[in-house]
Order: structure tokens, then C-alpha cells, then sequence
């Protein structure tokens, strides 16, 4: 669903951001993106429906090779790119329903988007979105009203609203406390799995990632430097990921007979959210 | 480096270093010294028997315009509807000009930083660097007096303040919102209102009223060059010397703007 050959980013600044990236995600596949702050991951996401523009490298969605297209072309494939974002990014000022329906826009004429006269097929399918994260009372709120779990509800479903084939999703549960983080991501990955979207989840941590996430690509200062699944990331793993750390206690497999209980913990709590999916 | 290291090893701290001190003591002095100066040569050339009489003068003119001519409200009832119709058909025009402005003015919304940007911060700064009293001047002389030149004076004059604080509003809005809707596939015109509207909606709403309160309060001086409302039943009355009706209209002017002020205190407290 989405291949990317040879991705480079340069910043005007000279940074390089990216080196020469490679990565496939095949339909309903879920691929979780870690690394630490500044390896890229956020680039990486952002040059794949171009809010940031590649240096060099090719992208393909589908069968489109979306670094050359033209504005309006760029549009239409944007349209089939859900993207969730770490701070929510919701209009704050509109109503739950304008937030979600402007998962629309990309179909919906100007006029008929400002005078918000969206079409009653898309007013209906707001109402089964919204059902289906769990927000159907709260419809008409402004979106500045809502607690932090709840405005990324809202995010999922204007992502949803786009009937996407590949949805990039940047630090979901960043802003968001432990319980409401895991919620988040449960939903994610039971609408990913639900509707076979391709997803990659930048993810900062590496917990949680490794609970809900089955294969996993570390990003080491514009590289890729580990991709596999995620029980393959030991302590060894980490280190090249991260750099030099005690990982003994994160990492997947319990190299230390006295990290056995803290693997044990993960290992349960792993089996508990298989069996929530 | 106010840090520095004392004989006994310990570290002591200052807030500036002593050359930091002195350059501030020698700034504040020489404050004060041109301050000095500048009181000697505004009050050179001063009369002062003429100061010495002022309480007498000011008494004088006090008690002439004293009691107001109130039977003459009777004639300033058209003459303030003028002076309101000045201020809001002013105030109405420049927003509609002076909405595109700011948004080419803006830094993250306009189409060109190098041709379009500067031409919309030249109309914006010209249009402040002008007085509307001095576009009335100008606009009597070339539209011939009356209301008409007075609402164009007004509105060229807001264009500035409002294209100024709007696209200052433009530029401050949260970028991630724009990227989301940009993201979904949208056009330019629809991240336009799905992205930046609403978030500059308070600011453009409190601009303006807080203008059109600005306004009312210049469109009662306009009339002193012959532009309409109030100041021109003013400037008569001043040149015939009829105080009682002068104190009259500087009443009416002040309840206007009293009244002003409490509308766009309601209107801005319902937006925010």
C-alpha cells in the first residue's frame, strides 16, 4: 500500500533529517515508528502526504508516485491519507461535528463547505463515526470543551471520516495520560484492523509500543537501524535505537533472570489487550 | 558574568556586573538630563504673564458657556445621526477593505513574501501614518464637503489599524490546525476557512467594534474641516461665539461616546 524508496530530507538549514530511507507497509498492516527525538519520524510521516517536502526519493500510495504530482493530483491522493496528530490538531473553535465532517472537505465544494452544507450521506456516516469512537453525546460541544482523550477520539474519527487506505498517526497519546493512552490505542488498532487501513505510528514510547504494535521500525538519526517485530527488540536492539541505556527493564525478551517479573507484567497485559481485540 | 569567585573560594553572585551597573546609571542620568533640556527649551519662548492669567481666562469662558442652550438639541439631532452614520458606514467599509489586505499582509497566508507582502504593509502603513482628520482635509477639497467625504476619510484611516491587527492575529494563529485541514485533502480556499477563520474570528470581531468605538469618538472632530456630524455644528458655533451652544455639543459628544464605549463593551464580552 505504501513503498518508499530512497527517502532523503534536507532542511533549508542544512539538517538532514532523513538518509536515504526504505520502507513498505502492506495493506492492514500496523507499523510502529520509534526513535529518539530528532531521528525523523515526524518527517518521515509529513513527507508521505508532503506537508513536508522530500529532498530526494520516491513515495508510491497505491500505485501513484505522489512526489512529482501537481497540486491538484496532490489533493486527491491526500484525500486517501488519514493523518492523527500528536496535539490533536482539531479546530478548536468548531463543533465536534464541523471537526469530523471536514474529513470531508477534500469531496465537498467550497460554498457547500462554508455554508456547511455537507451531503446527508456524509452527515450519516459522521453519525456512525462518532458512534463508533464513542462520542455520540457529545456532537454539538466545541472542540476547545472536550478532555484530551476525547479531542483524539474526535481526531480518529475525522481520519475515519476520510475513508482512508493509509493512515499516519504522530505520537497519538503524547499529550495524554496512561489509561487514556492505552484506550486510544486500542481503538486505533481495532479501527485499523476493522477497515485493513496501513498504518505507521510514530511512537515515543517504547512500552507502549511494544504492547500494541506487532512490527516496529527504529529511526536512528535519519536511518533505519532496526525492522522487525517487536519482541525482537532487546536490550542490544535498543541501544542501537537509542544509544547507550540501562534497557534491561523495557526490553521484550527477559535476557536477565531478574527482569523476568517486569517481562512477565508486559507479557500479561500484552495477552489481556489480544484478547480486548 | 556576574558569577565570580572570591578570595576564599566561595562563589558570589550579582544581577549585572559593575561596567553593566555603571552603563545602566549613565543611561537613566542622561534620561533625566535631556528631560532637563528639553522642559528649558519648550518653556523659553513662553509668556508668562499670559500663564499667570489663565484661571482668570479659563473662568471667564467657563462662565459664558455656562448654563448650555438646551433648546438648541433640537437642531444637533441630525447632525449626530451623521456623526454615527460616519463612524459605522466607515468603520463597515474598511473591514471590507482591509480584511484581504491583512490576510495578503500575513506572513503565513500571503501569496508572495516578496512582491504582494509589501505592497499591503505600504497601504496599511500609509493609511496609519494619516490622521483622519487630515484625510478629511484632504477629501473635502477633492469630494466637496459633507458626509460622504467624512465616511471615506474614516475608512481610510481604519484600514490601517484593522489590517494591522488582524494580520498580526493571522500570524499568531496555531499552525497545527492548518496543517490538519491541509492534510485532509482540501483546497487552499477551504484550509482558509476551516483552518485560519475560526481561529482568528475573536480577534476579528473585537478589532473591529473596538474601531468602530475609535471612530465614533473621530467622526465628532470631522466636521471641524467640513466633513459633517457634530464638529461642523461645532465649528459654527465656535465661530459666532455662542459658548452656551458649545457646551451643548461637547455634552452631546461626550454621551455619545459614553454610549459607544457600552455597546462595544457588550458586543466584545458576548464574542470572547
Amino acid at each position: 500500500m505504501l513503498r518508499i524508496e530512497g527517502l532523503t530530507k534536507t532542511y533549508r538549514t542544512g539538517d538532514a533529517a532523513l538518509r536515504g530511507v526504505d520502507l513498505t507497509v502492506g495493506k492492514g498492516q500496523v507499523v510502529g515508528l520509534i526513535g529518539p527525538s530528532g531521528a525523523g519520524k515526524s518527517t518521515l510521516i509529513r513527507c508521505v502526504n508532503r506537508l513536508v517536502e522530500p529532498t530526494a526519493g520516491k513515495i508510491y500510495v497505491g500505485d501513484t508516485e505522489i512526489t512529482g504530482l501537481g497540486r491538484r493530483e496532490l489533493r486527491r491522493v491526500r484525500r486517501r491519507i488519514g493523518m492523527i496528530f500528536q496535539e490533536y490538531a482539531l479546530v478548536e473553535r468548531l463543533t465536534v461535528m464541523e471537526n469530523v465532517l471536514s474529513g470531508r472537505l477534500g469531496y465537498v465544494g467550497f460554498w457547500a463547505s462554508w455554508l456547511r452544507r455537507f451531503p446527508e450521506a456524509d452527515i450519516a456516516k459522521a453519525f456512525a463515526v462518532l458512534d463508533r469512537v464513542g462520542l455520540m453525546d457529545q456532537v454539538d460541544k466545541r472542540a476547545d470543551a472536550l478532555s484530551g482523550g476525547q479531542r483524539q477520539r474526535v481526531g480518529i474519527a475525522r481520519a475515519l471520516m476520510q475513508d482512508p487506505d493509509l493512515l499516519l498517526v504522530d505520537e497519538p497519546t503524547a499529550s495524554l495520560d496512561p489509561k487514556t493512552s492505552r484506550q486510544v490505542m486500542r481503538l486505533l488498532l481495532e479501527v485499523c484492523a476493522e477497515r485493513g487501513f496501513a498504518t505507521i505510528v510514530n511512537i515515543h514510547d517504547v512500552g507502549l509500543a511494544q504492547l500494541f504494535l506487532p512490527r516496529i521500525v527504529g529511526l536512528r538519526a535519519g536511518a533505519i537501524v532496526y525492522d522487525g517485530p517487536a519482541a525482537g527488540l532487546t536490550a542490544e536492539v535498543l541501544t542501537r535505537i537509542y544509544g547507550e541505556e540501562d534497557w534491561t527493564r523495557t526490553a521484550a525478551r527477559d535476557d536477565d533472570e531478574d527482569d523476568t517479573a517486569a517481562a512477565l507484567a508486559i507479557e500479561a497485559e500484552r495477552r489481556i489487550v489480544a484478547g480486548a481485540a | 558574568m556576574p558569577v565570580t569567585q572570591q578570595s576564599d573560594g566561595r562563589l558570589a553572585w550579582r544581577h549585572l556586573t559593575p561596567g553593566e551597573s555603571l552603563a545602566r546609571f549613565a543611561g537613566w542620568f542622561a534620561l533625566i538630563a535631556l528631560t532637563v533640556f528639553c522642559w528649558r527649551v519648550m518653556t523659553a519662548d513662553t509668556i508668562w504673564a499670559f500663564v499667570a492669567s489663565a484661571p482668570a481666562q479659563a473662568a471667564d469662558i467657563f462662565g459664558r458657556m455656562m448654563p448650555p442652550r438646551w433648546d438648541y438639541a433640537g437642531r444637533l439631532w441630525r447632525p449626530l445621526w451623521d456623526t454615527i452614520n460616519i463612524a459605522t458606514m466607515g468603520t463597515l467599509l474598511a473591514i471590507v477593505l482591509a480584511t484581504p489586505v491583512a490576510f495578503l499582509a500575513a506572513r503565513n497566508t500571503t501569496p508572495s513574501a516578496v512582491l504582494v507582502r509589501p505592497v499591503a504593509l505600504f497601504i496599511i502603513v500609509a493609511s496609519r501614518s494619516i490622521n483622519a482628520l487630515i484625510w478629511g482635509l484632504l477629501l473635502v477639497a477633492i469630494l466637496g464637503p459633507g458626509v460622504f467625504a467624512g465616511i471615506i476619510a474614516i475608512a481610510l484611516r481604519s484600514i490601517g489599524f484593522i489590517g494591522k491587527l488582524l494580520y498580526e492575529a493571522i500570524e499568531e494563529i496555531d499552525e497545527r490546525q492548518v496543517e490538519a485541514i491541509r492534510a485532509t485533502g482540501a483546497s487552499p480556499a477551504q484550509v482558509m476557512i476551516y483552518g485560519i477563520v475560526p481561529q482568528i474570528m475573536p480577534a476579528f470581531a473585537s478589532i473591529n467594534v473596538f474601531r468602530w468605538d475609535i471612530n465614533i469618538r473621530e467622526s465628532t472632530v470631522l466636521g471641524l474641516v467640513g466633513a459633517g456630524g457634530l464638529g461642523l455644528a461645532l465649528e459654527s458655533s465656535l465661530n459666532v461665539l455662542a459658548w452656551p451652544q458649545v457646551t451643548l455639543i461637547l455634552l452631546m459628544i461626550f454621551a455619545t461616546v459614553i454610549v459607544s464605549e457600552l455597546i462595544a463593551a457588550k458586543i466584545r464580552k458576548a464574542i470572547i
